[in-house]
């Protein structure tokens, strides 16, 4: 039996105009803007871009102010904004070499050439909540002296260093043209670049358990940060109608390569393997979660044992996006009474079952 | 033929990563001394963003990103074509215009003194003020001395 349940249009609009009230909060307090969610709130913008997949703080900030400040239903707002414009163009890949640097560490080589930077980071502060904050309209003093120009160094990467000795094994180009998960969801066995795309989109709550789960000895790889870079990168395309590439613009990116553990390959040479990860903005820990589980996927390739979550590649794919993941979990809030109502009568059917049977063993 | 597609290459990626605020003002009066029709009017969509897995293996999908472009015709008989990040529609139609009018050679000379040129400045100096912020975070690490000497 199938019952149509109608009704509740009138409640539904009151709790939309109550959600409308509640996030502008009182109206002694002036109204937060866009700008300012997307100056003062950089690093929420970044990850609901990363996650959202779509490059442009404006809108990202714009989804964040109106989810209230909720990420995850900010990048489901932002993933839903994105299926409304066409795709013209596929970028030529980005070069992270070329990458005008704003943060640059190794943890494998303490002097590397281009050296070590730190940019703007959390690392190194205490974690004391800072009351000056509180106090409004103080704008940080700036005292940063006037560094001398130094004669630029090119920042050599790590893994280009251990790939020219032959201690790691190459990422190596064989044109193929990447997936596009957006178009052909996965099939399993995946390609590693339907597995990248899968991970930049995924959840940086999941990929991190699911990284820090590698380091507890659930699919141990033996991690190193190799390197981190943050940055700004060129991007280009090539117009059919023009023939050449042209510049769009540059986007900020973070990007963290693991230098892992060692092991005894095909041809019977000895190299450290690796992981990467990449994402839009400033995103350092979800970098370094998706290179660790980038590496632990890898496993198979490496004829590793795999009996961990994180090596386990449709379980991560399938399990690491947020927003089919929310989704799935919230229809439980969908009616459910017809399903419940079925449920309900088998159970009273089982129980009365059962009584009677013991009423006869009795007499 | 390379180089006048390498120097097209340059203005617009130029032109591309202006300011908008500026771009508007600096071109605003060479843009009045010519007609144009708009063949693409701005157009706003998106590009995949592709990377390579350490940079040099396997190309991947990293996302997309929000893009406008444009096309435009002008009096002199140019086509100026504008492909810019964001979703900035009088970005995408100016940066088309001027692409048209740096084709001619007289109207081109004018644009690249009056516009090119100062934005090209003024990237360089963002650009400048940047690596002076990140220079500063720079680690000099040095060793202490220890026992006697």
């Amino acid at each position: 039996m199938y019952v149509a349940v109608k009704g509740g249009e009138k409640a539904i609009r009151a709790a939309h105009e109550l959600l409308a009230r509640r996030r502008r909060g009182s109206e002694e307090q002036p109204e937060l803007a866009v700008a300012q969610i997307e100056e003062q709130l950089s690093l929420a913008v970044d990850r609901v871009m990363t996650e959202g997949s779509v490059y442009d703080p404006e809108l990202a900030a714009l989804a964040i102010k109106q989810a209230a400040g909720d990420l995850v239903e900010a990048i489901f707002l932002l993933r839903a904004y994105r299926t409304t414009l066409n795709r013209f163009y596929s970028s030529e890949p980005i070069d992270t070499d070329a990458m005008q640097v704003e943060r640059r560490i190794s943890a494998t080589y303490k002097d590397l050439p281009g050296g070590q930077v730190l940019g703007s980071t959390f690392d190194y502060t205490h974690r004391l909540l800072d009351f000056a904050l509180l106090a409004e309209g103080e704008a940080a003093e700036s005292n940063t002296e006037e560094v001398e120009e130094r004669v630029e160094e090119s920042m050599v990467r790590v893994s280009q260093l251990l790939e020219q000795e032959g201690l790691m094994v190459h990422e190596t180009d064989t044109e193929s043209e990447p997936a596009d998960i957006t178009r052909d969801p996965p099939t399993y066995p995946s390609d590693r670049s339907a597995r990248m795309q899968a991970l930049v989109r995924g959840d940086e709550g999941f990929l991190l358990a699911l990284g820090y789960s590698t380091q507890r000895g659930y699919g141990r790889n033996h991690p190193f940060a190799g390197e981190i870079r943050i940055g700004e990168v060129d991007v280009s395309i090539v117009p059919e109608e023009l023939g050449f590439e042209v510049e769009i613009g540059s986007i900020q990116v973070s990007e963290c390569e693991m230098v892992n553990g060692f092991t005894r390959l095909e041809d019977g040479e000895v190299k450290f393997t690796r992981g990467y990860g990449l994402g839009f903005g400033q995103c350092e820990r979800k970098v370094m979660s998706m290179a660790l589980v980038d590496r632990a996927l890898q496993a198979d390739k490496y004829d590793e044992e795999i009996k961990s979550p994180a090596q386990q590649e449709e379980f991560v794919l399938s399990h690491c996006d947020n927003v089919e993941a929310a989704g799935f979990v919230s229809h439980l809030k969908l009616p459910h009474y017809v399903d419940f109502q079925s449920e309900l009568e088998l159970i009273r059917r089982i129980r009365k079952a059962e009584a009677a049977a013991q009423e006869e063993d009795q007499s | 033929m390379n180089t006048a597609i390498e120097q097209r290459q340059h203005w617009m990626s130029v032109l591309a990563k202006a300011p908008v605020d500026e771009l508007l003002g600096l071109s605003e009066d060479a843009i009045k001394e010519v007609s144009f029709d708009v063949i693409r009017a701005p157009e706003v969509g998106l590009t995949q963003v592709r990377a390579r897995m350490g940079n040099k293996g396997e190309r991947f999908n990293l996302g997309d990103m929000t893009l406008t472009r444009c096309v435009v015709r002008s009096s002199l008989d140019t086509l100026g074509y504008s492909y810019i990040a964001g979703r900035h529609k009088d970005h995408a139609l100016r940066a088309a215009q001027l692409d048209a009018l740096l084709q001619d050679p007289q109207m081109g000379e004018v644009i690249m003194d009056r516009v090119v040129r100062p934005i090209e400045t003024l990237l360089l100096e963002a650009e400048a003020k940047k690596r002076r912020e990140t220079d500063a975070t720079r680690v000099d690490f040095f060793t202490l001395v220890r026992g006697e000497d």
